[in-house]
């Protein structure tokens, strides 16, 4: 090689001092990338859309005097938590599913800030969504009663709205947990279609068939668990439950997780 | 320049790749050669740090990549053009990592325009892409953040000739501005294309290293004189082994300047003398052929 190539070299070779790439910026491209296709942003209309179907439904077949706030925010709660979890799920396993990963893990080599940056954009749109949630509810609220005629009844608190957050987060979360632990999309979705609607049956033969069980159960059945949550503030040893039970399906999970995503190959 | 040192990697029983080193100056093309199999993925994974390796380093400027506090304004990367959201368009794609590496907006247009994908194909999702697009786009996403180094795996796959020239084009331009380029390829004449300098590797190992001109030259030469017996004759008393090709060339594993002396000596008179020419094409050839064979493999190195 010639004199000008080494001279090249030594202007160019050294590394720019740049600044690292901060959180904020990953969680930023993290949203971006949750709207941007196809399938993502349908999945993110779903959830308006579906706000919007659950309170006509409840409009419509509801019980004059059940048209009240708690039943409206129950309707459209309960649809949020199968799509948040999917948003939460689809934003992981795409990195393996769609083999995103092979860009993103380069361009941001640490996979612990990505995951985290995951996390945060998913809670976002889990805050966001159960905010249009209240919304839509407070509309319907108004419009269903002003067409039957009955009186407005407000009987969702700031605190019973606050614990119907934090479960419909819980079960986000639990989506972002089997997106680290599975990387695949179809297996994740399956597993938590079976943690969520197989396991809690199968807790409640249990309980029935073994009457001992009945005083473990809330603190094994992340299901019953999370139940006392969106039915109104949970009482004391109910909030213990809570926290047990997602230490046992949320957090320890998610560590193996953790460790699955950081040791495993992006290929 | 890219510095690899001691790299292997082993899954289970199978050795993907086994203690390879070799370097990637700044200011050349260097082809990464290997058949199907060889190891040529798993070496690049390694380099960005998508892979583990069992032993060794891989370092960009003296750094690990993982060090480098935001990759894309270093190195561009590109391993698997396919490798994308179906369901994204090209100009998301490339918004995506300019917002990552933090380059401004106008860079997506710029790529854009570089790897000339029009602003209605960017438009377009991914998922409706020929293979010569992806690569393209690849390649603008390996470019956004500016980098000085570029690691590219197979990217003149799926490209017609005018593709090819248009990718040598740019990687010329790019090594010529004093960056690095490392790409890879199954292909030797796609190689022998685009790279200055060539690293062959073959079961994981490298097999031969070398510019591109040394290698191609070959071990060996041929001649041509106007007293063929009087000729081979001289090479043998000199102690040589000679073939004679019906065209009545003769070919020996000497160098030319070995030949001419002894031609000399003898007093033979020489019409032609030149370096054998293939040899890597042989080399490759014999990789390529036969996979079980082990051992086979000529280590050679050429200054
Ligand atoms: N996860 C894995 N488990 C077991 N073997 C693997 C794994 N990944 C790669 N290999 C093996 O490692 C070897 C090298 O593969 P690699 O993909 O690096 O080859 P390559 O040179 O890129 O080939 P190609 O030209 O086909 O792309 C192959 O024999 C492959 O089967
Ligand atoms: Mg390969």
């Amino acid at each position: 090689m010639t004199t000008t190539t080494a001279a090249v070299t030594g202007v160019h070779e050294q590394h720019r001092p740049v600044p690292g790439i901060p959180l904020g910026r990953v969680v930023r491209v993290e949203l971006r990338k949750m709207f941007n296709t196809r399938s993502g942003f349908w999945l993110m209309a779903s959830l308006v859309i579906v706000g919007v179907l659950a309170t006509v439904g409840t409009i419509l077949f509801a019980p004059d005097d059940q048209l009240t706030h708690n039943t409206f925010a129950a309707a459209i709660g309960f649809p949020m938590t199968i799509v948040l979890p999917i948003i939460a799920i689809l934003s992981i396993t795409g990195e393996w599913s769609q083999r995103t990963g092979l860009t993103t893990f380069t361009l941001v080599p640490h996979r612990g800030r990505v995951l985290l940056a995951k996390t945060v954009s998913s809670v976002l749109v889990g805050v966001g969504a159960m905010l249009v949630a209240l919304v839509v509810g407070v509309v319907g609220n108004v419009v269903g009663t002003a067409i039957t005629g009955t009186d407005l009844v407000w009987d969702l608190s700031a605190a019973q709205f606050g614990t119907i957050v934090i479960g419909s987060l819980l079960c986000l979360l639990t989506g972002t947990m089997l997106g680290m632990l599975l990387r695949s999309s179809p297996a994740a979705l399956v597993t938590y279609f079976v943690m969520t609607l197989v396991l809690p049956t199968l807790f409640g033969i249990l309980a029935t068939n073994q009457p001992d069980f009945v005083d473990v159960q809330p603190w094994v059945d992340a299901e019953l668990a999370r139940s006392f949550l969106f039915e109104g503030p949970p009482q004391g040893e109910q909030w213990a439950q809570v926290a047990v039970t997602a230490v046992l399906w949320l957090v320890l999970p998610a560590l193996v997780g953790l460790r699955a995503v950081l040791r495993s190959e992006v290929k | 320049m890219i510095t690899v040192e001691n790299l292997s990697k082993r899954y289970g029983s199978t050795v993907a790749v086994d203690h390879i080193d070799f370097t990637a100056e700044a200011g050349r093309v260097t082809g990464f050669l290997g058949p199907n199999g060889a190891g040529k993925s798993t070496t690049m994974r390694m380099m960005v740090g998508l892979t583990k390796p069992t032993t060794g380093t891989a370092t960009i400027a003296g750094r690990r990549f993982a060090d480098l506090p935001n990759p894309g304004l270093d190195v561009g990367v590109m391993l698997d053009a396919s490798a994308q959201h179906a369901g994204r368009t090209g100009r998301e794609i490339l918004t995506i990592a300019a917002w990552t590496t933090g380059v401004p907006g106008r860079r997506v247009e710029e790529m854009l325009d570089l790897v000339s994908l029009s602003p209605t194909e960017a438009d377009r999702r991914v998922g409706s892409y020929s293979l010569g697009m992806r690569q393209r786009l690849g390649l603008a996403t390996a470019l956004i953040g500016n980098p000085r180094v570029l690691v590219l795996d197979e990217p003149a796959n799926g490209l017609d000739p005018a593709g090819i020239r248009w990718m040598r084009d740019l990687l010329r331009d790019f090594a010529d501005g004093g960056g690095t380029v490392l790409l890879s390829s199954h292909l030797l004449r796609e190689v022998e294309v685009i790279a200055d300098d060539i690293v062959m590797i073959g079961r994981g190992r490298i097999v031969c290293q070398g510019s591109k001109a040394d290698l191609l030259r070959g071990v060996g030469s041929v001649a041509r004189a106007t007293d063929t017996r009087a000729l081979r004759a001289a090479l043998h008393a000199a102690g040589m082994d000679t073939t004679v090709s019906d065209d009545g060339s003769v070919a020996t594993d000497g160098e030319p300047e070995r030949i001419g002396q002894v031609a000399f000596a003898a007093g033979v008179v020489l019409t032609e003398l030149r370096h054998t020419e293939g040899g890597l094409e042989d080399m490759f050839l014999e990789l390529t052929a036969d996979h079980q064979r082990e051992g086979k493999n000529r280590e050679r190195k050429a200054a």
